[in-house]
């Protein structure tokens, strides 16, 4: 993972934040999926969300970019309240329209990831077309440029998806399972892509399964099972017994617990004993 | 030749329902697209029925049915947004039934006037070939708003259509274009109902449009292939029903879905020979 080494370097002042969010509660219609949310996102760093599916990593991130309103707390984007600086965000979801009835090429799907820094009228430009081409060419797509997005597949879609992002050179980048579907060299020009991003001084907020690669690279971690498990850099929250908490039980409506799985186990950790720690 | 001219060159309500039919193919080529893009077709279909109450209560009263033809769209457009706010489980029903009593409400007022079936007739298949002057001049104003709308948002209508998240994300109200997409829809249904009439605007809407996403990679190829189909069916649809003496209006409708199935075989054929893109350069 030498390739991928973390960027030590955070460009901005030391005193500007990206994200804040204090005591941040979130949820759907007035239903808070997680409460008490704290942490701090800075220029040029990196903040992955993890958890099992449902945990509100999802939640979380469209309350960020102005999707869902906060139910509570304070959260603060770019120094103001969400969906005020729309320009500045770049945003992938999990869920994407497949392309089967809309006729669009992939570079056109790219080229949507400039219209934000363009509104109605202004005019895309030649520059535009050459860093749409290197988002595409980033994660190695450029020759399904002029291909229709139907005609790919699941994985070559989602490379498609975060070429989109990338092309936008965003300032914040939020995304929701980015590697779901992407082959193991996707994953690779990805990593690659994303730590470019952090060099060039953009912030990423990143929902996530990948424990080994994707979540070493960022600088802090959020372990998330409905609640905040724990926050903080990689290497002091991956434990295993942080992640048996994350992965390894859930509380069900009647408040008793149940094991559902454990084989997110961190490196060279060893699994949890799951007879000892159980209920 | 004469066969395919002369219907047009000497006989001036022919030519004037063909300039019609095609500012009308533009039209719906256009907001077409979109209906299909943004899975409005059940929107477009309401419209068609929203619009026979309102056009009979103007003819009853002696307004212009476009009048009243934007009153009903306005009103059924409301009920339906009333509806699928109020209720989450049974909406479709609701606005089935809203459908079902726009259109009974409307024969039930046509049936006061003097010549009931004329004007039910006129009212739910147009009268293509009594096209006047007049109302082509406001259909290729209608037609020119649609195309400036097209023109000025395409961009967030593109991101809607993709995915209306990334369009708020983006800064693009998703209710806001949401609102002038449907605008223009309606607009394409009031004035097309004198053209194909409020049951078969329908077709107009769906089928050209339907035919062009089977072919295209972009949506600007999509709609090109719209207008093509459009105007083709409304030009063999007159010439059709001018030789063999059938009703206009529904032999154009008949062309245009015939030639969307034709388009819908002929792709499944092709689809099953080609061998697909990413077999062939897997990235």
């Amino acid at each position: 993972m030498d390739s991928h080494g973390k960027v030590v370097t955070s460009p901005g002042s030391a005193g500007t934040l990206y994200v804040q969010a204090k005591a941040l509660d979130i949820g759907y219609s007035n239903e808070i999926v997680v409460a008490d949310i704290n942490f701090e996102l800075r220029p040029g760093e990196a903040i992955a969300l993890i958890g099992t599916n449902g945990c509100g990593k999802s939640t979380l991130l469209k309350t960020i970019v102005g999707l869902l309103p906060s139910l509570g707390g304070r959260l603060t984007v770019f120094g103001m309240p969400p969906g005020n600086n729309r320009p500045r965000i770049a945003y992938l979801g999990q869920f994407h329209h497949t392309g089967f009835v809309l006729p669009i090429r992939a570079i056109d799907v790219v080229r949507m990831g400039r219209f934000p820094l363009y509104g109605l009228w202004k005019r895309m430009n030649q520059q535009d077309d050459e860093i749409v081409f290197s988002a595409l060419r980033a994660m190695g797509i450029e020759k399904l440029a002029d291909s229709p997005l139907r005609s790919l597949s699941g994985g070559q879609q989602q490379r498609t998806y975060v070429a989109q992002v990338l092309a936008h050179q965003a300032d914040l980048l939020v995304l929701d399972e980015p590697t779901s579907g992407l082959d193991a060299g996707g994953r690779e020009l990805y990593l690659q892509a994303i730590s470019d991003e952090l060099r060039r001084g953009a912030s990423i907020i990143v929902a996530t399964h990948d424990i080994q690669e994707e979540a070493a690279l960022c600088h802090q971690v959020m372990l998330m099972a409905r609640r905040v498990v724990a926050v903080g850099a990689p290497q002091d929250v991956l434990t295993p017994d942080a992640l048996l908490k994350t992965f390894g039980i859930v509380v069900t409506g009647d408040k008793h617990l149940q094991v559902l799985e454990t084989q997110h186990g961190h490196g060279d950790a060893e699994q949890p004993d799951l007879n000892k720690k159980g209920p | 030749m004469d066969l395919l001219i002369t219907p047009f060159s000497s006989n001036s309500f022919m030519l004037q329902a063909l300039i019609a039919g095609i500012l009308v193919s533009i039209a719906c080529a256009i907001a077409g697209t979109f209906v299909i893009l943004r899975g409005l077709a059940f929107i477009g279909d309401a419209l068609g029925h929203g619009v026979l109450p309102g056009i009979a209560v103007a003819i009853l009263v002696g307004f212009p049915g476009i009048i009243g033809a934007a009153v009903g769209a306005g009103f059924m457009i409301g009920g339906i947004t009333l509806i699928t706010q109020r209720s989450r489980l049974s909406s479709d029903t609701a606005i089935g039934l809203l459908f079902i009593g726009m259109l009974s409400l409307g024969v039930v007022i046509v049936s006061r006037s003097n010549s009931f079936s004329g004007d039910l007739t006129r009212i739910l298949f147009g009268e293509i070939l009594g096209i006047s002057i007049q109302s082509i001049l406001i259909q290729l104003a209608a037609t020119l708003v649609i195309v400036a709308i097209a023109i000025i948002c395409r961009r967030p209508f593109l991101l809607l259509s993709f995915d209306p998240e990334q369009a708020e994300v983006a800064g693009f109200s998703v209710r806001l274009y949401h609102n002038v997409m449907l605008f223009m829809v309606a607009i394409t249904v009031i004035v097309s109902f004198q053209t194909v009439g409020t049951l078969l605007v329908f077709g107009l809407l769906i089928a050209p449009a339907g035919a062009g996403a089977l072919l295209s990679r972009r949506i600007e190829a999509m709609m090109a292939w719209a207008v093509l189909f459009g105007a083709l069916s409304m030009y063999s649809g007159l010439l059709i029903s001018y030789h063999f003496n059938l009703a206009a209006g529904a032999t154009i409708i008949l062309v245009t879905v015939l030639i969307f199935f034709i388009v819908f075989i002929i792709q499944n054929i092709r689809q099953r020979r080609l061998p697909r893109p990413q077999e062939l350069t897997h990235g």
